[in-house]
């Protein structure tokens, strides 16, 4: 019988063999053909953490760094290894109760797992970091780790610096492929923002092997495949960082603009929007609070009103349609026209002029005659060579095309505007395919449709400063260790205005606008001992068709031989451009180049403009109904504060009067200085301390 | 003399077989030194210090060896003479399990014996049911070609299995289905191992396929068969009736008989494991076991069950063509495969060493299944040869079942690889298996009755 089944012994061995033939045929499956097991024992067990750099430093014009990184300190915890920590300590040195201490571990257990570090407290102040260090060995399970972040030394140029914030979805989902991952910081706005590639520097990755619960085991592979984080680059500014300063105070409770150039090199000399705000005010742990408070005020200070709002630019433009009235021959400086009070030429009395008689072109710039420059606008326009007005607009716009207006003039602060430059098509949409000269003749002098950016208003100073050529206004100079990413090619091309414009041109429109400081319109702005040329405006505006008051406009540049700055200068609903603008630019200017305000009456001006208080009117009261909402509400919620304490004192009967006689003092503003966790001497937001002023001249009121 | 005692002792052994078990012993335990290898630990010292598993492991190896020697020094007529009384014995300790056992992982089927070892005689059962096998198939009056001879292994065979479904160890009881590897090779009909097979087809269809497709498919497949036979048909009408016959066994399975099994027979997580395996859910609140306490939702709606399974797959699946490299398994270190020292042992062996590894080893395997084929047909005796066959089915049976679980080819099963996994009482059964029939088979010009 055996002998009759023993072929079956062979039966056996091939099933025997086939099965393991299907067994290694499934291996090869798993090992070989799909890939998808590797990445998923990879995503199990290798833990990447991503080594941050240091972001690099900006400097201003002389070396100091006005943007730069300091550590502080997060309180971080590991909930399964916190057995025998005090609790009652540490809720009373961070000022919490047991009951938050409790709630944020269990969210922390919840977000993160017990086994894993997860932060605690973030941002620690240095007195908080102080008492916590030396009590940390009551705390088993918690350390202090120290992380980098952004620091302004100054405390100033927030608008122009910008700040860095955590990526969110959308930012990852735009940038997929740069290697961002949450929980990264990138530069939000200005230069944070236009230099991110430079600044963020190489994030280093370090790989650890970690089990099924998440626990650190040690390096992968001996950290073969770790990589070092490499440091950002630093910066080099053309920043003039007390002149910054300077311009910063000067624009305390006002809303408007500062821009200053460097004509030799369009290195932006300093870029102030007003109202400004401390940017420490965005780095501790109070950040989130602080941006919606900012967020919600009127006066919008995110906004940069040097290149992202768009202004008209009022008479300052009457340089600009000066030069081109002598370039096209339309009249020379000897020309005069006479003024009875107002433009006669289009029968509508418009514009009107404020000094009645007989001007050149020197005193008509000096004296902003409005009818001079509505007659050159005029004349140059139904100049019979182009054939009708409309192409006459078009070589006028040509020339202040070549000056850098209505177009975006690449400047490195994110958000610029365009401006606006009307075309004859415009208009003739406007009035029904119709085109007269007359119906813009306010853009003569600024008024109508044309609009600029203070930053464009400056680049046109320097261009009258250089008789002809300005390079694109830019902040950053140079970059540490070479500009890999060509970001500064454009700030090294030497633009020209219309080749056709006589250099006798500028030396015309200069002298007139040396004439508005010496003797015109200007005459507050002088400074002993430097000529400077300079222009004012006055904008009339319309708030939803209502009339507002006057912008305050003044764009000058000195000295007048080897221009070392020029600069452009609003102060929103000021008034005439004498009153406000035209000092404030004296001041600046007289600060560059000479380091400093000379003399008592100098002195006292500068005083006087730190202290002035141009909110405008609008904005007033809708702060003045913020506040009050505010303090309804905060009454509101002291009254619950005392009934709860007069419940909790019922027993005892001791009900603390002193609230009602002396009810706390409502907080007029929050103080940052005392929530910003840095080591920081000056104040806090500007903007509290103008609304703070602001209350009190109310109240006296 | 000594030299004397030693050339009998040692003559006829097999050192093949002893080679391939010392070295299978010794890959073991350096699996299992894998899995429990922390890094900065002095290696030679928790080898000899006894605390770790595969200290515990080379012990036991140790103490294998102690025994292996003993069972070679024995007489081999002693275990054809206590075959059935061992057998008796093996019964009566699962018996006693029931009354004395000890509950581990679920399933009461230890006894304790002391310091902290208990012992497990559904495992220890095989060799006896092995032998007493081998003892009823070498009768001579045994005429296996009679259904009554092969009703009657069936029960040696399947009797330790349904006192170990008893005890909740299916895995251990599926074992016992080996022996009719050993009855095939004895004469069992070929018939019942195609239709043993067409059932286990029929089975995974019906796991798969919705019933009434496949139910209309049977139905074709009939049609199709009568039409391609309708000439022999026509001569013999009872050819008819088996078909339709066969057609109606098969759809009453797929349609009553599977779902009966899954729902009432099996308990909620093989089903589940069972479905899983086919990349299928089970719905949990059909079953038996569920139904009786509908209020224990809780256990239903656990953590899926295919856990193990995935992170099995994921650290075979990571180790490529060629491994990550002795130490280096990252599904390893982490301890992201549960039972990884014992049950899931082949995982660290394909993650370290990849595809070339694993084929290495099961063609280790496969040698020494060959191997023991080989000393089987060799035998004079038919104790020596099912006996060799019983030890071949059950090793093989081990391989495959314990191998698939991990690579995601059958269900999760818990039983071990043999000579690998970590467990002292596995490794002490399987050589006490071995070397039984070494021991046979140095005496293999004798005849055993």
């Amino acid at each position: 019988m055996s002998v009759f089944n023993q072929s079956r012994s062979g039966v056996i061995k091939i099933i025997f063999g086939i099965i393991f033939i299907i067994i290694i045929g499934q291996l090869v499956n798993l090992q070989v053909l799909s890939k998808k097991y590797k990445i998923e024992a990879d995503n199990n067990a290798i833990y990447r953490r991503i080594i941050y750099p240091d972001r690099g430093i900006i400097f201003d014009r002389k070396r100091r760094a006005i943007l730069e990184n300091t550590i502080t300190y997060d309180l971080v915890v590991t909930p399964n290894e916190t057995k025998g920590t005090d609790t009652l300590g540490i809720c009373n040195l961070l000022n919490i109760d047991t009951a938050a201490y409790r709630k944020r571990m269990k969210d922390l257990i919840f977000k993160n797992g017990s086994v894993r570090p997860s932060v605690f407290e973030p941002l620690l102040t240095p007195e908080m970091y102080a008492k916590l260090y030396e009590n940390m060995y009551k705390f088993p399970g918690f350390i202090l780790s120290d992380r980098s972040v952004r620091t302004y030394p100054y405390n100033t140029g927030a608008a122009v610096l910008g700040y860095t914030s955590e990526v969110d979805t959308a930012f990852l989902r735009r940038h997929k492929d740069e290697g961002y991952e949450s929980g990264d910081y990138v530069g939000l706005t200005g230069l944070e923002r236009s230099y991110e590639k430079v600044l963020m520097g190489k994030r280093g990755v370090k790989r650890f092997i970690r089990d099924n619960k998440g626990r650190i085991q040690g390096p992968f592979e001996k950290g073969e495949f770790d990589t070092t984080a490499v440091a950002g680059k630093n910066l080099y500014s053309s920043i003039d960082v007390e002149l910054q300063k300077l311009g910063e105070k000067l624009m305390t409770n006002k809303v408007g603009s500062i821009v200053a150039i460097d004509p030799r090199t369009g290195g932006i000399l300093c870029m102030i929007s007003a109202p400004t705000y401390d940017p420490n005010y965005l780095t501790g742990n109070q950040r989130k609070k602080h941006i919606n408070e900012m967020l919600l005020d009127p006066r919008l200070p995110f906004n940069n009103r040097a290149v992202g709002t768009k202004y008209s630019p009022g008479s300052t433009f009457k340089t600009v349609s000066g030069i081109i009235g002598l370039t096209e021959g339309v009249i020379n400086e000897q020309t005069t026209i006479s003024c009875s009070g107002y433009f006669p030429g289009c029968g509508t009395g418009k514009p009107k002029c404020l000094d009645k008689g007989t001007f050149n072109f020197i005193d008509a710039v000096a004296h902003s005659d409005n009818t001079y420059f509505s007659t050159v606008f005029k004349k140059l326009l139904e100049q019979p060579k182009y054939g009708g007005p409309d192409s006459g607009l078009t070589v006028f716009n040509k020339y202040v095309t070549s000056f850098g207006m209505g177009q975006k003039l690449g400047i490195d602060v994110p958000s610029e505007k365009r401006g606006n430059l009307p075309t004859s098509s415009f208009y003739k949409k406007k009035n029904g395919g119709k085109f007269y000269a007359c119906n813009l003749i306010s853009n003569a002098i600024g008024q109508g449709e044309v609009e600029t950016t203070m930053l464009q208003l400056a680049n046109v100073m320097a261009i009258i400063a250089n008789k002809g050529w300005y390079y694109t206004p830019h902040i950053i100079d140079s970059i540490e260790n070479g500009d890999e990413f060509n970001l500064l090619d454009n700030f090294k091309i030497k633009h020209f205005s219309d080749k056709r414009i006589p250099e006798s041109a500028f030396l015309a429109v200069q002298n007139g606008m040396q004439a508005v400081v010496d003797y015109g319109t200007g005459v507050r702005s002088r400074i002993p001992d430097i000529v400077m040329c300079g222009k004012t405006g006055t904008v009339e505006n319309y708030d939803h068709g209502v009339k507002q008051q006057d912008h305050s406009f003044f764009g000058a540049f000195a000295p007048k031989q080897n221009p070392q700055i020029a600069i452009a200068v609003i102060c929103e609903n000021a008034g005439q451009g004498a009153w406000a603008a035209a000092p404030i630019a004296s001041l600046m200017v007289e600060k560059y180049l000479k380091d400093t305000i000379r003399g008592n009456e100098r002195q006292a001006m500068l005083k006087e403009f730190e202290n002035k208080n141009l909110i405008p009117a609008k904005m007033r009261k809708q702060i003045a109904i913020m506040d009050s909402i505010k303090q309804a509400r905060e009454a509101r919620l002291l009254e619950l504060e005392r009934e709860k304490e007069a419940l909790d004192t019922l027993e005892e009967d001791a009900f603390d009067d002193t609230l009602i006689n002396n009810p706390k003092p409502r907080p007029i503003a929050p103080k940052p200085a005392n929530n910003n966790k840095k080591v920081l001497t000056t104040s806090a937001a500007i903007l509290t301390d103008e609304r703070k002023n602001f209350l009190k001249k109310n109240a006296k009121a | 003399m000594a030299t004397n005692y030693n050339t009998e002792v040692s003559k006829g052994i097999d050192w093949v077989i002893v080679w391939l078990y010392a070295l299978l012993v010794a890959i073991g335990i350096l699996c299992i030194f894998m899995v429990e290898y922390k890094p900065g630990v002095d290696v030679l010292s928790t080898f000899l210090g006894g605390k770790t598993n595969y200290s515990k492991q080379f012990f036991f190896f140790c103490l294998s060896l102690v025994i292996a020697t003993f069972i070679l020094l024995s007489d081999s007529k002693l275990f054809t003479a206590f075959a059935n009384l061992f057998y008796a014995f093996g019964i009566v300790l699962m018996l006693a399990t029931f009354v004395i056992g000890k509950d581990i992982k679920g399933s009461r089927s230890w006894i304790p014996i002391g310091g902290g070892f208990n012992l497990q005689p559904a495992e220890l059962c095989k060799i006896f049911a092995a032998l007493a096998l081998a003892k009823f198939l070498a009768r001579q009056e045994t005429d296996f070609t009679k259904l009554k001879s092969q009703l009657i292994a069936a029960a040696i065979a399947l009797v330790p299995a349904v006192l170990a479904i008893g005890q909740n160890e299916t895995g251990v009881a599926l074992v016992y289905f080996s022996f009719f590897i050993v009855m095939y090779r004895e004469g069992l009909p070929p018939a019942l191992l195609i239709i043993g097979f067409s059932f286990g087809v029929l089975v995974v269809a019906t796991l798969l396929l919705n019933p009434n497709v496949l139910a209309i498919a049977l139905t074709v497949i009939a049609g199709i068969i009568i039409y391609v036979l309708r000439k022999q048909i026509k001569r013999s009408k009872n050819l008819l009736v088996a078909i339709i016959g066969i057609w109606v066994i098969c759809v009453g399975i797929q349609r009553f008989a599977v779902p009966y099994i899954f729902n009432n027979v099996f308990q909620c997580y093989q089903s589940t494991r069972i479905y899983s395996m086919v990349g299928k859910e089970y719905d949990c609140s059909q079953n038996r076991s569920n139904k009786k306490r509908a209020n224990d939702k809780e256990k239903a709606a656990k953590k899926p069950d295919d856990y193990n399974v995935r992170q099995s797959k994921i650290a075979i699946g990571s180790g490529g063509l060629t491994g990550k490299g002795f130490l280096k398994g990252t599904q390893t270190r982490g301890k992201y495969v549960p039972e990884q020292g014992t049950d899931f042992i082949f995982t660290s062996l394909g993650e370290a060493f990849g595809l070339s590894g694993c084929v290495a080893f099961l063609g280790i395997y496969l040698f020494l299944l060959f191997r023991i084929i080989t000393i089987a047909e060799r035998q004079r005796s038919t104790f020596s040869r099912v006996y060799a066959y019983s030890v071949a089915s059950i090793i093989f049976f081990h391989i495959v079942v314990n191998v698939c679980m991990t690579v995601g080819l059958c269900p999760v099963i818990g039983i071990p690889l043999p000579l690998i996994s970590y467990g002292g009482l596995s490794l002490v059964d399987f050589t006490i298996l071995i070397f039984i029939m070494i021991r046979l088979d140095a005496d293999r010009q004798m005849v055993l009755r």
